[in-house]
């Protein structure tokens, strides 16, 4: 009997540890779903976080990408301002270049001979086809009679140039005054016989005027002077002066040495006989 | 590397015309001083292109463009006029005769290297 209650107790014992054990696997099973749950929950959390983290990264970038571009773009303006002024300035430094040319050209022709007509054919020369003149005169000032006179002309005979007083008209005040006449209207037509050119250029070696080149017309295609015009005239006005007096002196003096050693020759002949 | 002769009797347009040619690259200036002097360096050297001037002593440009022109050998040499006549019917005429193109002197430097170029360059 009292083994029996005691199987008996010890059965329950066993029952009710049975049932606590089932009870706890109950609870660790709920504990499992929910911590299951959890984690879910925490794994979504964290792959929505990455997707913001990355938008904002990428929000930053483009941001950067975007200040890069707008840098570029003000780089490539201010590059492409810059070729427009080296444009410019190529295109200043070339007709400078080509100003000198037409200059040294000029002067290097001026002082490239010694002969006086050889002197005014390029004077003329250069009259027509460097400035764009059509009836122009070169004329010198006689000492003796105080006149200009003229001695080179280009679509004009010399003939109908008349001689001109130091001091008078348009062309003996600009040889008293040294100064250059640019009428207004370079296309007008200046009158020959009246000695009223369009534009009058004094030929000066230092302050001394030895002649002027007076200009009665130009060419009809030439619209008007430019700066090379002036530069040329202002060479004209000291090279021209300087080749024209310098070759006059040496045509002179080569004439009087000739004559002088005609008479050396005929003395020397007149001793020996 | 192209020949360009030059035309011309005044040096001073020579020199000058020969200082903008030589700026071309590789050019070669060959200079005459006449229409018959041109002739003559046609038949020594290859010339490219012809730079001329229409009033000159012994031939004139005109009648140099009509020449070459009616020559076989030459007769595909472009020819640029470059005078002091500048009326219209001047360049017309020198056009109806064969000339490439016609610059009135005063002559841009500029605008002749440009020209020549155009034309060099097909």
């Amino acid at each position: 009997m009292e083994r029996e209650s005691n199987i008996t107790r010890k059965a329950d014992e066993f029952l009710q540890i049975f049932r606590k054990g089932e009870e706890f696997t109950h609870e660790l099973l709920k504990e499992n779903e929910k911590l299951r749950f959890r984690v879910a929950q925490l794994e979504e959390t964290i792959a929505q976080a990455g997707d913001e983290a990355r938008v904002k990264l990428y929000d930053e970038r483009i941001k950067l990408l975007d200040d890069e571009l707008n840098s570029l773009k003000e780089r490539y303006q201010r590059v492409e301002e810059e070729n427009k002024d080296f444009a410019n300035k190529y295109i200043e430094v070339e007709e400078e270049n080509n100003n000198l040319a037409n200059l040294y050209v000029a002067s290097y022709q001026l002082h490239s001979t010694l002969d006086f007509n050889e002197v005014l054919k390029i004077v003329l020369e250069i009259v027509i086809n460097l400035i764009g003149a059509e009836k122009f005169a070169v004329l010198l000032l006689e000492d003796k009679t105080n006149e200009l006179v003229p001695v080179g002309a280009e679509g004009i005979s010399l003939a109908d140039i008349p001689k001109v007083r130091f001091g008078e008209g348009i062309i003996g005040n600009a040889a008293k005054e040294g100064e250059s006449y640019f009428s207004g209207d370079v296309h007008s037509k200046g009158s020959i016989a009246d000695n009223k050119p369009i534009v009058c250029i004094p030929l000066k070696i230092k302050e001394h005027v030895i002649g002027v080149i007076a200009i009665y017309s130009l060419l009809i295609q030439k619209e008007k002077f430019s700066n090379i015009d002036y530069e040329l005239f202002n060479l004209l006005a000291g090279h021209a002066a300087t080749a024209i007096f310098s070759s006059r002196l040496y045509t002179q003096s080569e004439r009087k040495l000739t004559t002088i050693q005609s008479f050396m020759d005929l003395l020397k002949e007149k001793q020996r006989r | 590397m192209p020949n360009i002769l030059i035309v011309e009797d005044s040096p001073t347009m020579r020199q000058l015309i020969s200082f903008a040619m030589r700026r071309i690259q590789g050019s070669k200036v060959i200079e005459a001083t006449d229409g018959v002097d041109a002739l003559k360096k046609l038949s020594s050297e290859k010339v490219d292109l012809i730079l001329a001037d229409i009033n000159m002593p012994v031939m004139d440009g005109l009648k140099l463009v009509s020449l070459v022109r009616g020559n076989p050998i030459y007769k595909d040499i472009p020819i640029i006029i470059i005078t002091t006549e500048g009326a219209e019917e001047d360049k017309k005429k020198a056009l109806a005769i064969g000339a490439n193109a016609y610059l009135p002197k005063p002559i841009q430097t500029q605008e002749l290297i440009k020209l020549v170029n155009s034309i060099l360059g097909g």
